[in-house]
C-alpha cells in the first residue's frame, strides 16, 4: 500500500497528471532497488533458460556454431537406450525418496512438536547432515555401505542376514542406498517445515477434537492432516523437484554406477554436455528435465486446489 | 493468523497444570516409547559423524580391519596435521572464505534491496515480475547449467572465482525471505517516515534494515553455509588447482588418495567442522529462516 493515495471520486485533470507522475516516480524508484539483484538474475538464470529453448534444437558442440537441426535432437533421445535408464532412474529415485522423506519428517515433527526434555537436541541431531558437506557424508557412507569393512554389514550380519547387500556396488542396491543417503540428509530440513506449519494448528481445534472424544489417530487424521495441507503441498512440490534435479549425491556416492544403476537425468546432462561437450543434445535432455518439473508442479497445484475448494 | 487469540476461560483460574500445546500429559510409557523411537532415530542419524570422527583418529589399516573396531586402537593426532603437508587445504579454506564471505555480502545487500522494492513500493508489473522470481526457484538449476556455462564462458568469467559469486550472489531464494519479513513490518511506520520527509532509500536504510536484523542473520547463516558446501558450482566452472573450494578440493584428494582412509576421513571432519560450529552457534536463525520459506510457500 506504499504511496498510493486515495483517489478522488472524479478526478480533475491536474491531480489525475499528478497521479501519473507519481505512477510514474514509484515505478523508477521501484525498479531501482530491484535492479542490482535483477540485473544478476536476468543474466544468470532467466536468459540461460531462455537460452536453453534454443540450444535444444541445434547440433552444438564447443567447437563451431551452433546448426539449427530442428527435432533430430529429440529423435535422437528417442533411441536413446542411456537416456530411458537416466529416466527411467531418476522416477525411481523419486518415487521412493518423496514417501519415504516425506514419512520420516513429518514423523520427526510430530514427535518433536511437544514439550518433552531434549527436543532441541533432537531437532538438532536431525536437521544436522542437511548442511553438511556433500563431498563429506558421501564419502562416509560409501565406508560405512562397504561389503568388506562397512559397519552397516558387520551389524546386518548378526542379525541373521548372511549376505547383506552390496549397496553401493551392488546394482540392485545401489538405488536403495542413494535414497537411503538422501532421506538421511533432507528429512530434517522438512521436518523443520513441519515444525512450523504445526505450530500455526490452533490448539483450541484439538481440545474441541477431544472434547467430541476423538482418540490420537482420529485427532491426527481430523485435525493435524488438514490443518498441514499447505505444508504439505509445499513440501511434496519441493521434494518433487530435488528429487527430479537429484545429482550431487549420485556423483559423489555412485557416480552413476554400477553400470548405469544409478545414472539419473542430471548427471547424463553433465556427461553429454561438459564431458563430452554436446551442448545441444544434453541441452535437449535438459528440456526433458525442466518439462518433468513444471509439469509436475502444474500437477499438484491443481490437485491441491481441486482438494482444498 | 493470530488474530483470534481469545484468553481461554480456564487462564482465570488459577491453574495448576501449566497449559500444554497438545493438552494432556502423555502417559509415562507413551513417553518412554517416543525417548527411545528418538534415541533409536539419533543414533542412527549420527552414525556417519561419529563414524568419521573416530576413523580420522585411527591409522588407515585400523579404518578398514574386521571386525569393525567402534573405538580407535589409540588416538592417533598426526593426521590432522599430515592433511596440511599432504594437501592444498590452505589454498581451498581460502577460496571457500572469500567466496562465502563475498556472496553472503552480496546476497544481503541486493536480497534485502530487491525485496523492499518488492514489499513496500508498488509500481505496474511488479507482482508479474515477483511470480516469475519465485517461478524459477521451481527450476532446476541442472537444467540451464549449460546454457549459464557458456554465458559465463563468453563473458570470460568462467575458471574465476567471479563465476562462483555470480552463481551464488543474485538467487531468488534472499528476495523471497526478505519479502516476507517486510511484509510484516506494519506500513504505519514506512508511512509515518514519508510524511516526514524521508526518502524510500532513506526507509530502507534506516528503518527496514535494522528491523530486519534477524531475517538477515537468517539469510546470510543460510547463504553462507549454501556457498561453503556448494559442489557442482566449482566443479563446473573452477578448472585451476589453486581456485580450489574445500568441496572441490575434498573429492580430489579422495580421488588422489583413495586408500589413506584416515586422512580422508580427516579433510571431511575439517571441512564439515567450521560449518557445524556456524550451525550451532546460529540455529534459531536457520530454523527462523527455513520456516519462513517454507511457510508461505
Amino acid at each position: 500500500m506504499a504511496t498510493t493515495i486515495e483517489a478522488p471520486a472524479r478526478p480533475t485533470r491536474p491531480a489525475r497528471r499528478r497521479r501519473s507522475r507519481r505512477v510514474w516516480r514509484n515505478t523508477a524508484v521501484g525498479w531501482s532497488f530491484l535492479l542490482p539483484n535483477f540485473i544478476g538474475f536476468a543474466v544468470l538464470t532467466l536468459a540461460p533458460v531462455l537460452v536453453l529453448f534454443y540450444l535444444a534444437f541445434t547440433d552444438w558442440n564447443v567447437f563451431g556454431v551452433a546448426r539449427w537441426t530442428g527435432m533430430a535432437n529429440f529423435r535422437r533421445l528417442i533411441h536413446d537406450q542411456s537416456f530411458w535408464t537416466a529416466l527411467e532412474n531418476t522416477l525411481y529415485y523419486t518415487a521412493l525418496h518423496i514417501p519415504l522423506t516425506l514419512g520420516a519428517a513429518l514423523g520427526l515433527a510430530l514427535l518433536l512438536n511437544r514439550r518433552l526434555r531434549g527436543v532441541a537436541f533432537f531437532r538438532t541431531v536431525a536437521f544436522f547432515p542437511y548442511i553438511t558437506s556433500i563431498v563429506a557424508a558421501a564419502q562416509v557412507w560409501n565406508m560405512l555401505f562397504s561389503p568388506q569393512y562397512g559397519p552397516i554389514d558387520a551389524v546386518l550380519r548378526p542379525l541373521g542376514i548372511a549376505h547383506p547387500p552390496g549397496w553401493t556396488v551392488s546394482t540392485t542396491w545401489s538405488m536403495p542406498a542413494v535414497i537411503l543417503v538422501g532421506t538421511w540428509r533432507e528429512m530434517g530440513y522438512y521436518m523443520l517445515i513441519f515444525l512450523a506449519g504445526l505450530q500455526t494448528i490452533p490448539a483450541q481445534l484439538y481440545e474441541a477434537a477431544r472434547v467430541d472424544g476423538a482418540n490420537a489417530w482420529q485427532r491426527f487424521r481430523a485435525v493435524t492432516v488438514p490443518s498441514l495441507r499447505p505444508t504439505t503441498f509445499f513440501v511434496t512440490v519441493m521434494l518433487t523437484i530435488g528429487s527430479f534435479k537429484v545429482f550431487d549425491l549420485i556423483l559423489l556416492l555412485t557416480n552413476g554406477g554400477p553400470g548405469q544403476s544409478t545414472l539419473v537425468l542430471s548427471q547424463y546432462i553433465y556427461q553429454t554436455g561438459f564431458q563430452e561437450n554436446h551442448f545441444g543434445y544434453a541441452s535437449a535432455i535438459s528440456v526433458v528435465l525442466f518439462v518433468l518439473c513444471f509439469v509436475a508442479t502444474i500437477v499438484q497445484f491443481h490437485v491441491n486446489k481441486r482438494r482444498s475448494v | 493468523m493470530d488474530t483470534m487469540l481469545k484468553p481461554a476461560p480456564t487462564d482465570a483460574l488459577p491453574a495448576p497444570v501449566p497449559r500444554r500445546r497438545n493438552g494432556k500429559r502423555a502417559s509415562p510409557a507413551v513417553r518412554v516409547l517416543i525417548y527411545v523411537l528418538l534415541v533409536a532415530a539419533a543414533a542412527g542419524v549420527l552414525l556417519p559423524f561419529y563414524w568419521m570422527v573416530v576413523s580420522s583418529l585411527k591409522t588407515d589399516n585400523d579404518v578398514v580391519t574386521v571386525p569393525v573396531k567402534w573405538l580407535p586402537h589409540s588416538v592417533v593426532w598426526h593426521n590432522y596435521l599430515d592433511i596440511w603437508r599432504k594437501s592444498q587445504m590452505t589454498t581451498w579454506l581460502e577460496n571457500t572464505l572469500i567466496l562465502s564471505f563475498a556472496v553472503t555480502a552480496l546476497q544481503l545487500f541486493t536480497g534485502s534491496f530487491a525485496a523492499y522494492g518488492f514489499a513496500k513500493v508498488r509500481f505496474p508489473g511488479r507482482d508479474l515480475l515477483f511470480i516469475v522470481y519465485v517461478g524459477t526457484i521451481a527450476v532446476p538449476w541442472q537444467s540451464y547449467m549449460i546454457p549459464q556455462f557458456i554465458l559465463m564462458s563468453h563473458l570470460r568469467l568462467s575458471n574465476t572465482l567471479w563465476s562462483i559469486i555470480a552463481l551464488q550472489a543474485f538467487g531468488a531464494l534472499g528476495v523471497f525471505l526478505m519479502k516476507q519479513y517486510y511484509e510484516s513490518i506494519p506500513e504505519e511506520l514506512s508511512e509515518a517516515a514519508r510524511i516526514d520527509g524521508m526518502s524510500e532509500y532513506g526507509i530502507y536504510r534506516r528503518i527496514m534494515l535494522p528491523l530486519s536484523a534477524p531475517a538477515l542473520a537468517s539469510l546470510a547463516l543460510l547463504t553462507f553455509v549454501n556457498t561453503w558446501n556448494d559442489y557442482l558450482g566449482p566443479l563446473i566452472y573452477l578448472r585451476s588447482p589453486n581456485l580450489r573450494t574445500i568441496q572441490l578440493g575434498l573429492s580430489t584428494f579422495i580421488s588422489q588418495y583413495n586408500t589413506e582412509y584416515a586422512l580422508i576421513m580427516t579433510g571431511s571432519v575439517l571441512s564439515v567442522l567450521p560449518i557445524a560450529v556456524i550451525f550451532l552457534l546460529g540455529q534459531r536463525y536457520f530454523v527462523e529462516g527455513i520456516a519462513t520459506t517454507g511457510l508461505k510457500g
